[in-house]
């Protein structure tokens, strides 16, 4: 704690002026330790007939099978890994905000990691239902793992792809559980301690007896450490063997060397999107404004930018490699992409993905809340219809121009996919009020160092440079929830 | 005798605690642990706490489970059901490297976050023994065991002169939940 220090240029990571480590429980706890508000149930009520309409449609699809889709015998897949492809990318930057910038200290995950790991649980889980729901009789999804069974010696292929993804997920999922779960257990003692009764027992048991001692912090941190060290390849792994399922077929536009990374980067691009949607709402209906500034959703904005360019990168790459391959059949999928039948979700994706993340180079955009989060929905929009692309327009017109078809979903196709939203947003509502959605321990963690009022009392020390102070004071106007007004004094 | 067990002293600051674990030591008296809301970094050097031994633990188990799925998909694959696929290798090393990253990623994460809580004591359901139960919101706090060690009073003068807010004697180990 001591031996922190930190540069007064940079922009504070928790703003106000009067907070103390009481106040950080107190806040972030607020909406845990209290009823609901209006806008809570509000966003429930709406997410729950969400939810119900997803039961009702599944449960419609395992009653009459898969042809309740909009599927035929030439576009096999369609909504189904369109949505899955869709969830897992969303879940890529909770991964992403926990491990790789804890591995490159980036303290401004800190209020924001909890969120978004949750998100991700919550995203594989609507992403491993739809594995489930397409594979027309769920409960054979035991064949996918390879156990002794009564035919002998058949065991799963493990040269194809989809078992990799089986692999893939499933690992990604329990081991993001398991970090989300072990850096909760301060939290959950810290709600323990607070709360009386009942509450009192069931987070007691859900704090697996943490107290707090120096050792157990030390192991914690240790833990953290090295979660993130093997999550980092592990997020990059998972999308990348994704992506395989498309790239080692033979069929045109998915049999493509830059798939993954480009799904990487997709997934990074749509999950920080969706960390924005979430967390832009939530600052303010949680009145978590301190501890998710201005800062947070700017350097998000940044990331987005950032992955938005690579993937507007990838889909010119793919263009200008089907033309140089001089292969007819790739040509032919991407003009088909292009200008058939499909243009419309082609044009979607690229306006969505690669010029609307474009306006983030502007400040005022990236800084301006209501704009920042359309954009983040945009992306999201965008970002389903590169999976949908990517899908079906390669599998409406392959090798066999008599098998040529259209894919034209039903309702159940729709509700499943609305259906999921639902499920989602409902999982994260009730997450919000049960557990913290700040972690605590860390927000407490940079509170003496890069706080504002930490910064504040460096600058009331006078051991700072003047150009620095002036820089740092020029630059108050940022800090949405701070009047410049009062470091007038300073 | 005093029935006071553990002396607490109960600090605000965390600077102010390391301030106190200084004190404490100078005055050689011996600290029982420390409890905090948050990891305060460069406490374990000063408590002379060695560092931890998991990453042997994640290592470990990283190598187990990376050979187990190995090993596994050789068998399948190549002894006991090996498919020719136009003449293809039986054992493909390339296709055996997904499937063995993430069961070696999978294994070091259970096999070293088990070890935590087993080292730790940690499992579901444990009686929490807490202190104080402001350690786990916004106290920062020292334990020293009372018994046999120097005039309780000194080492309540002591914390007070680092800063402590409060200084307590408890006579019962655990406060909150027994």
């Amino acid at each position: 704690m001591s031996s922190h220090s930190e540069s007064i240029i940079r922009e504070p990571l928790i703003t106000g002026e009067n907070i103390t480590y009481g106040q950080i429980t107190d806040d972030v706890l607020r909406p845990v330790e209290n009823m609901p508000g209006k806008a809570w149930w509000i966003g429930f009520s709406v997410a729950s007939l969400g939810a119900l309409l997803w039961v009702v449609a599944i449960s419609y699809t395992f009653w009459f099978g898969i042809g309740a889709w909009g599927l035929n015998k030439t576009v096999g897949w369609a909504w189904d890994i369109t949505g899955f492809v869709w969830w897992v990318g969303i879940g890529h930057a909770g991964t992403l905000i926990s491990a790789v910038l804890l591995l490159f200290r980036q303290n401004w995950r800190n209020s924001i990691n909890r969120s978004a790991e949750a998100m991700t649980i919550f995203a594989v889980i609507c992403a491993a239902t739809y594995i489930g729901a397409h594979m027309g009789r769920p409960w054979m999804a035991v064949y996918s793992l390879p156990l002794p069974n009564q035919y002998g010696s058949l065991w799963v292929n493990w040269n194809s792809p989809l078992i990799w993804d089986v692999f893939a997920i499933s690992t990604y999922f329990s081991v993001s559980l398991v970090f989300w779960y072990t850096g909760l257990l301060p939290d959950i003692a810290t709600i323990r301690d607070r709360a009386t009764g009942l509450r009192r027992r069931i987070y007691s048991v859900m704090s697996f007896g943490w107290t707090g001692s120096v050792k157990t912090w030390q192991r914690f941190e240790t833990v953290s450490l090295i979660l993130a060290g093997i999550s980092t390849p592990l997020v990059l792994s998972v999308h990348t063997i994704v992506s395989m399922d498309f790239a080692t077929s033979l069929e045109p536009g998915w049999h493509t060397t830059i798939f993954p990374p480009y799904f990487v980067a997709g997934a990074i691009f749509s999950g920080f999107a969706m960390v924005q949607t979430l967390l832009l709402v939530a600052r303010k209906v949680l009145g978590l404004e301190n501890y998710i500034t201005m800062f947070h959703i700017e350097s998000m904005n940044k990331i987005i930018l950032l992955t938005g360019s690579i993937v507007g990168v990838a889909y010119l790459t793919e263009l200008f490699i089907a033309f140089y391959s001089q292969a007819e059949y790739e040509q032919y999928a991407f003009m088909n992409r292009i200008s058939g039948p499909y243009w419309w979700a082609y044009w979607s994706m690229m306006t969505c993905n690669v010029i609307t993340p474009q306006l983030f180079w502007f400040k005022k955009i990236r800084t301006n809340i209501p704009l920042a989060w359309t954009l983040s929905i945009v992306v999201n929009i965008g970002m389903w219809f590169e999976r949908f692309v990517i899908i079906v327009t390669s599998l409406h017109r392959d090798y066999i121009p008599s098998s040529w078809a259209m894919f034209y979903p039903t309702w159940v196709d729709v509700s499943i996919f609305i259906g999921s939203i639902g499920l989602f947003f409902t999982m994260f509502l009730l997450f919000v009020r049960v557990l913290p959605s700040v972690a605590m321990a860390e927000v407490k963690l940079i509170l003496k160092s890069s706080s504002e009022q930490a910064k504040r009392k460096l600058l009331e020390s006078g051991h700072v440079e003047p150009a620095e102070a002036e820089f740092y004071i020029n630059s108050l106007g940022k800090f949405d929830s701070v009047e410049q007004s009062s470091y007038e004094k300073v | 005798m005093s029935s006071t067990k553990y002396i607490l002293g109960i600090f605000d600051d965390p600077d102010d605690l390391m301030h106190g674990i200084d004190k404490l030591q100078k005055n050689s008296v011996p600290i029982y642990d420390v409890y905090s809301p948050c990891p305060i970094h460069g406490i374990d050097a000063k408590l002379g706490i060695k560092d931890s031994r998991l990453g042997y633990a994640a290592f470990m188990f990283g190598c187990l489970g990376g050979t187990i799925m190995f090993s596994m998909v050789y068998y399948m694959l190549v002894h006991d059901w090996p498919i020719n696929i136009g003449g293809k290798n039986f054992f493909a090393i390339p296709d055996f490297v997904p499937v063995t990253f993430e069961w070696t990623v999978l294994w070091t994460a259970f096999g070293m976050t088990f070890t935590f809580f087993f080292a730790t004591h940690l499992f579901p359901g444990r009686a929490p023994r807490v202190m104080d139960l402001r350690a786990t919101n916004d106290k920062f706090i020292i334990a020293i065991d009372a018994r046999g060690n120097t005039p309780n009073a000194d080492i309540d003068s002591i914390l007070k002169e680092a800063g402590a807010v409060e200084v307590k004697h408890n006579d019962r180990k655990y406060v909150s939940y027994e």
